[in-house]
């Protein structure tokens, strides 16, 4: 009994690092430790090096709002995704680690005519490929969600919404640990604080990367740094179709529960959950002009607290208890890059824009499957980065423009 | 925030512009379909000093060029580009939600 009240680690503190691995992973938050995780579990490839350049999970896997869901608007999204969301609900059991994922219930608001017509294409997307998603009416979302604001006297009448019931919100820094925890228990080592400065080519094929702390030859090198892609991948030779913005996100102090599914609103910008400890979690969107410097701006925090008392008026009297911000790397058609680059042996995950962490899951065992067999998996064919090149693109706009 | 002084208004809130994207350079007169592709989506997107379009779409409707350091967004300087002997640099379409780029 009194060994649950005793600090253990949950990994091992870093060792030195070795001169060289099977696999060296560039950038330790939920897509690296993932693909870590199940190249050891899935495929036996346990000399695998995770490389961080800060802490564990301090980049957008600490950042984002923890909101997981699967109705995506093309088929190719939405079946990639579903595979992800039903990974994500045996992950707990997987990982022996309690993530806290709550599958509440999640509403795409729409305020016209035009969004109702998307939601239904994206019902019934949904629906085809057996995801549970239908268009609910405003009766029915007084049922769902008895909180919500539903007039008479709105600036945007809620005509209807697109109704997930899988949608559902986890615990995102226990998703980090736990990934990082069962990668450590396989063999892979995990070194926060390295720095990728270089990445070495022979014949068009990546073999080293050069480290804040030496030189580490590799078979394969994997990047999965988010709103550093560019760089990254810059460094290999690997152009990308990114820019790199930054999406903010503030919680409110907590309070009783009071609200259980999420709400989304494009129209309105803004996206509004309760996490377990009671705070309101609301997000927007990304800032138009493409930044690295990560710090926060008024007008957000102005126009999200204005949108968000339009849907709950209750919250009038809550204070913001504090704002963030991540950098996010979007892709001009809104899915993500994954796969092969023109770089033998660098693989990268990019091109998550707002919506990467609901992907961890699916990324890692797609990737590692990538790295062990050196065959791309049908279900992320769609998105390598020679879709660019071939202008085939795969445009979820529809779904993936309002960030979560 | 930041300041972005229009070359026409000076000095103004960053929300009064749209951004337009970093300065591109125009592809080959016949391009091929992978010169065109690298023109149209792939971008250097520095973490350092860029060349970008802005567009003073609440004030006087001007486009102009700025240099920004995207690590700071210290904006170094604003002009109004100078046309380039033969062709314009068009301005590029930015990848943002509300300018669908496909």
């Amino acid at each position: 009994m009194k060994d649950i009240f005793r600090v253990s680690r949950m990994w091992r503190p870093r060792g030195e690092l070795k001169k060289r691995y099977d696999v060296v992973v560039i950038g330790g938050g939920s897509h690296g430790l993932a693909t870590a995780y199940y190249l050891a579990k899935n495929h036996g490839v346990k000399d695998v090096a995770v490389l961080e350049k800060s802490y564990i999970g301090s980049g957008a896997s600490g950042r984002n709002t923890t909101i997981i869901r699967s109705n995506y608007r093309t088929p190719e999204g939405a079946a990639f995704y579903s595979r992800s969301v039903k990974l994500y609900e045996q992950l707990s059991a997987d990982l022996d680690f309690n993530l806290m994922f709550s599958q509440h219930g999640h509403l795409t608001l729409a305020h016209s005519e035009r969004a109702m017509v998307t939601m239904q294409e994206r019902a019934e997307v949904n629906q085809l490929l057996g995801i549970d998603s239908r268009v609910v009416y405003p009766e029915e979302i007084a049922r769902l969600c008895p909180q919500i604001n539903l007039g008479p006297r709105q600036t945007w009448p809620i005509q209807g919404a697109l109704y997930h019931a899988p949608g559902g919100i986890i615990r995102h820094d226990a998703v980090v640990w736990g990934l990082a925890r069962g990668a450590d228990r396989a063999g892979v080592e995990i070194h926060p604080y390295t720095e990728v400065t270089g990445i070495e080519r022979t014949s068009g094929r990546a073999t080293a990367v050069e480290t804040n702390r030496g030189r580490v030859e590799a078979d394969v090198v994997v990047s999965a740094v988010a709103g550093w892609s560019t760089l990254v991948c810059g460094l290999a030779g690997v152009r990308l179709p990114i820019t790199t913005h930054i999406l903010q996100a503030f919680v409110t102090e907590p309070v009783k529960p009071f609200l259980d599914v999420i709400i989304v609103s494009a129209q309105m910008h803004v996206y509004v959950s309760q996490t377990d400890r009671g705070e309101f979690l609301i997000g927007a969107e990304i800032e138009p002009y493409t930044t690295y410097k990560s710090i926060g701006t008024f007008p957000f925090l102005e126009y999200s607290a204005r949108h968000t008392l339009e849907l709950f008026p209750q919250l009038e009297r809550l204070r913001v208890l504090r704002t963030w911000t991540g950098l996010c790397d979007l892709s001009p058609d809104y899915s993500p890059i994954l796969g092969r680059t023109e770089v033998e042996n660098f693989h990268v995950s990019a091109g998550w824009g707002t919506y990467g962490f609901k992907a961890a899951p699916i990324v890692g065992t797609t990737l590692a499957k990538l790295v062990a067999t050196g065959e791309t998996p049908d279900l992320i064919a769609p998105f390598a980065l020679e879709r660019f090149h071939t202008d085939e693109l795969v445009s979820e706009l529809a779904a993936a423009a309002v960030s979560h | 925030m930041f300041l972005l002084a229009c070359p026409h208004c000076g000095p103004r809130s960053v929300d009064e512009f749209k951004y337009q994207g970093e300065v591109t350079r125009r592809p080959p007169e016949r391009p091929t379909l992978r010169e065109l592709t690298d023109y149209v989506y792939f971008r250097d997107n520095v973490a350092g000093v860029q060349r970008e379009w802005w567009y003073h779409g609440t004030g006087c409707g001007l486009w102009f060029v700025a240099e920004r350091d995207t690590r700071t967004n210290e904006v170094l300087r604003t002009e109004i580009p100078e046309p380039s002997r033969g062709r314009t640099p068009a301005p590029v379409e930015a990848a943002v939600p509300d300018t669908p780029a496909v």
